[in-house]
């Protein structure tokens, strides 16, 4: 049961999926201009110097 | 939900780092899934890796921008940031509480049984500097002769790539050991350092140097997934004061940057049902957001 007490008013927050839907956009432009095949490139060599060896 | 919590710690930290080819093949693991982003901090340089670093992953982009630009490629990093910001929108630095291996890892630390110290609040401000200079400002300009930047982070602090990158390829190759200087020995000292700090401080690194939590902090009031103090309940006893392992005073900032959702002070803590857990404002779990009316005692109110 529910005693002296009220559920909380349930008001959704837009801002959240504003904020997702601008950094989708962003990264489906990202998409667009080929950054993806640049990160794997990056991320399947292992860099060495940049791990403080060499 | 701590058992649960770390449960889930330990499968994010195997799911990122679940290539374990690596014995045989001695390299890192170099198959599509690299495309993907870790939502924790997780050197892409570590052999067991199948995710690729995003604080890495941006420095790259930042330190080859006017290679990039020379060549016709607009890459400025969208799709890195893009991936970067959904993850942020989602959940904040809830990914520093349950996906980050690195902060695993100091949690374990912090169980070794050792006199106790606080970390100043003011050095939280420092991992803003870290995301700021050493992942973005100097990778972009400070470059060498053909115009290539530094990846400053990643080289000369990052003690989540010294542990899960650099001693590992020095492991898998120790012909590597006869090219290691100073800069090694330094980011060591850093590890060292850190471990130290881990077993004396509750996640030291997360709270003051980690650049990628220092990102997941923006989205602190925008996030999908928060907790929210329901302040008719809340006593004021500073109960979830103790348990934080970040130092957040939850009932005196429920909108807290350094809030990593781990729920312990609703979980543990709070015998009021004055924090809960809400998806886009809406209250979810078990406290759901029942509330006393004003000017009644009774607190528990569900039954």
């Amino acid at each position: 049961m529910i005693g002296k007490s009220e559920k909380t008013s349930k008001r959704v927050r837009v801002a959240p999926f504003v904020t997702i839907l601008f950094f989708v956009i962003m990264g489906i432009f990202g998409i667009m201009t080929g950054e993806v095949r640049r990160v794997l490139e990056q991320a399947v060599q292992v860099c060495l110097s940049c791990i403080g060896i060499g | 939900m701590e058992i649960v919590r770390k449960w889930i710690q330990a499968i994010m930290a195997l799911l990122v780092n679940g290539s374990w080819s690596f014995p045989f093949t001695r390299t890192i693991y170099q198959g599509p899934l690299k495309v993907v982003c870790s939502p924790g901090l997780n050197c892409y340089s570590c052999p067991a890796a199948t995710t690729y670093c995003p604080i890495g992953s941006l420095q790259q982009m930042m330190a080859g921008i006017r290679i990039a630009l020379e060549n016709g490629q607009n890459f400025f990093g969208f799709y890195v940031v893009g991936t970067m910001g959904v993850l942020g929108g989602a959940f904040g630095r809830l990914i520093c509480g349950w996906a980050c291996p690195f902060g695993l890892i100091q949690e374990l630390l912090h169980k070794i049984p050792s006199k106790k110290f606080s970390i100043p609040q003011k050095l939280n401000y420092l991992k803003y500097g870290f995301l700021l200079f050493f992942v973005i400002l100097l990778p972009l300009t400070v470059v060498d002769d053909f115009g290539y930047g530094e990846l400053w982070f990643c080289k000369y602090v990052c003690p989540a790539g010294t542990l899960e990158a650099g001693l590992p390829m020095l492991m898998l190759q120790p012909g590597l050991s006869r090219t290691i200087g100073i800069v090694f020995f330094n980011k060591m000292t850093i590890l060292v350092g850190f471990i130290l700090w881990s077993i004396l401080a509750s996640r030291p690194f997360c709270r003051t140097t980690c650049p990628l939590g220092a990102f997941y902090a923006f989205f602190k009031k925008l996030k999908l997934v928060k907790l929210r103090l329901i302040e008719e309940n809340c006593t004021k006893c500073e109960e979830c004061h103790a348990v934080c392992p970040m130092g957040v005073k939850f009932n005196e900032s429920p909108e807290d940057a350094e809030c990593i959702s781990c729920l312990k002070c609703m979980d543990k803590a709070c015998k009021f049902n004055a924090i809960s857990l809400e998806i886009a404002g809406l209250p979810v779990g078990r406290n759901a957001g029942v509330r006393r009316r004003p000017g009644t005692k009774q607190s528990n109110a569900v039954m």
